[in-house]
């Protein structure tokens, strides 16, 4: 077991198993091997425990209730708060919005922020990379406003920045970037990306679904505008997110939703809005899993993310070192930045079949286009394989997933 | 050949080639050597009013009505799903619109493919088949005008 006052350098990845009960199960006959991480991760028996401990024994409304087990819940769900404050560095917890998840983080934006500032003839700029997430809502938005939507080309998985200079104008008003790419694992120059935005007078949104289970995240250093990610990706509950936004802006912007627990005083003629963050907070949260929210982030920081990702950047490195010698495999998107995410085709074989004879072996990869289609498209590809890396998985897990795919192409060539 | 066999004994005799195999892997290589075998769809079929939605893969299908029977084409850019398709397209070519509307098709959960292939891929089979019966329902309707019959009592599934 990882003690926490014993320094080791390595992560025990066979400790950590122990402590994720779904890797304990058979798929197919065969040992689970989850590669799939970048569409979810497992949940740690503390968050499962958690969660059990917060219905069995203080469920309740939070915030109006004066009863013990109200109080018990909201000092959880606040406390919670304080977790996510801290696990992105943000300077206050005004600005610890809870959503159901990134997507939601950046259809408020759109919806807020977005309908009261952008106008005719302005324009957004998103990256080739995106999530459909973070493209369809600025559609909708562009559409409403008459707005132009504007994409920074990549090549091989890498942004190219002169051109992102180049569309940068007094006509931008948001750039809104995925930090890291759910489909090719890139880490963005964000630092980059924000500081040129803002030099051109433009807001910034972060989209951090990816990002935030990988890397340090530090809101005030990147001095983002907003950051958005969600908890199942940080090995939490599905149905809770964190929407960051800077307490001025967030201050200006419009409600989202109307409801009880947004308000401060409602007449017929006139409602007053709560204060940060209880404005963009309408109706009963979802309790449970943002109570353990703070299970899950707990978590992850004690074992130490630096730790996690040295061990998932040496699979990635494993894994791509023994991929490539597959015949007519080719990885998709080899930027020098990569978290542990790896994309890869090969010649005459669709992704889909690879997909299935895998998960014939218990070996779960996620296969398709993944919500990325325009990143697809301008790899003239209809899909990947992606295998995606987390804390628990093992180069042993790897080595299994080649000999699944050796004996999947010896089946379909 | 199959021509007087109904779809209930073409559905039989799956069942009962699958019941020889032993392990998944075996299922699997027929169903990718049923793939491989499946007459390539020719070019000017393969177009999107022709695809079937709610596949991963492409999957083109087309049909034709001729002497009262009811003939399926189809293609895939993947392997597994052409031989799934390989194996509707046996079950239900050549046989009446009735006939394919009213077929359970219940051979594909007793091989193990529904509950052996994932929801998503799951669903595109399902697909394939709605869209199969769609064909057939589409000729019987239209099969009823041409013959002046009532169309009144076509019912839609």
């Amino acid at each position: 077991m990882i003690q926490s006052n014993t320094i080791t350098k390595e992560l025990d990845v066979y400790a950590i198993r122990q402590q994720f009960p779904a890797l304990n199960r058979q798929v197919k006959g065969q040992p689970l091997v989850y590669f799939d991480n970048a569409a979810t991760t497992q949940k740690p028996q503390v968050v499962i425990d958690a969660l059990v401990d917060y219905y069995t024994n203080y469920n309740a409304n939070v915030h109006r209730g004066i009863h013990t087990l109200a109080e018990e819940a909201t000092a959880a769900f606040e406390a919670s708060r304080d977790a996510a404050r801290q696990f992105i560095n943000a300077s206050s917890r005004e600005e610890i919005i809870f959503t159901r998840g990134t997507t939601e983080g950046i259809n408020l934006v759109a919806y807020t922020w977005g309908r009261k500032n952008i106008k005719a003839g302005d324009e957004i700029i998103i990256t080739e990379m995106e999530h459909h997430s973070n493209i369809v809502p600025w559609q909708i938005l562009c559409e409403e406003k008459g707005a132009t939507l504007k994409m920074i080309p990549q090549q091989d998985g890498t942004l190219l920045l002169d051109e992102y200079k180049k569309l940068l104008s007094s006509k931008t008003k948001l750039v809104s970037v995925v930090h890291v790419s759910n489909a090719l694992g890139t880490v963005n120059p964000v630092e980059e990306i924000i500081k040129l935005a803002h030099q051109a007078g433009a807001k910034v949104l972060i989209d951090g679904a990816q990002s935030t289970v990988h890397l340090d995240i530090d809101v005030q250093a990147l001095d983002c505008d907003f950051f958005a990610f969600s908890s199942h990706k940080v090995y939490g509950p599905t149905g809770i997110g964190v929407l960051y936004g800077k307490k001025q802006l967030l201050e200006a912007m419009p409600p989202f939703q109307g409801g009880g627990e947004m308000i401060k005083e409602v007449t017929l003629e006139k409602t007053t809005y709560a204060d940060l963050p209880y404005k963009f907070e309408a109706g009963t949260p979802n309790i449970g899993d943002a109570v353990v929210l703070k299970a899950a982030l707990d978590y992850v920081s004690k074992i130490g993310k630096a730790k996690i990702r040295n061990h998932e950047n040496e699979l990635l490195a494993y894994a791509t070192e023994q991929l490539v010698q597959l015949p007519g495999l080719r990885v998709i998107g080899n930027a020098a930045n990569k978290v542990s995410v790896v994309s890869f085709v090969i010649d005459k074989v669709h992704p889909q079949d690879i997909g299935i004879l895998l998960d014939n072996r218990g070996i779960a990869v996620r296969t398709g286009h993944h919500c990325a289609q325009p990143l697809m498209a301008c790899y003239g590809i209809p899909g990947t394989i992606r295998a995606s890396f987390a804390m628990y998985n093992t180069k042993e897990e790897i080595d299994s997933l080649i000999t699944g795919l050796q004996k999947a192409l010896k089946m379909l060539l | 050949m199959s021509d007087h066999k109904t779809i209930q004994e073409i559905e039989n005799e799956i069942v009962e080639e699958f019941s020889l195999f032993d392990s998944w892997d075996d299922k699997y290589e027929y169903v990718i050597d049923l793939g491989k075998k499946l007459p390539l769809l020719e070019e000017k079929h393969k177009l999107d009013e022709n695809k079937v939605r709610g596949c991963q893969s492409t999957v083109w299908l087309v049909a034709d009505y001729a002497n009262g029977k009811v003939h399926f084409k189809a293609d895939s850019d993947a392997i597994i799903v052409k031989g799934l398709i390989s194996m509707l397209i046996r079950v239900l070519t050549n046989h009446t619109p009735d006939e394919i509307i009213n077929a359970n098709l219940d051979f594909i959960q007793k091989i193990g493919m529904t509950t052996h292939l994932a929801q998503t891929r799951a669903n595109g089979l399902l697909a394939m088949v709605k869209q199969m019966k769609n064909y057939a329902l589409a000729f019987k309707i239209k099969n009823s005008m041409t013959h002046g019959e009532r169309s009144a009592e076509t019912k839609s599934n």
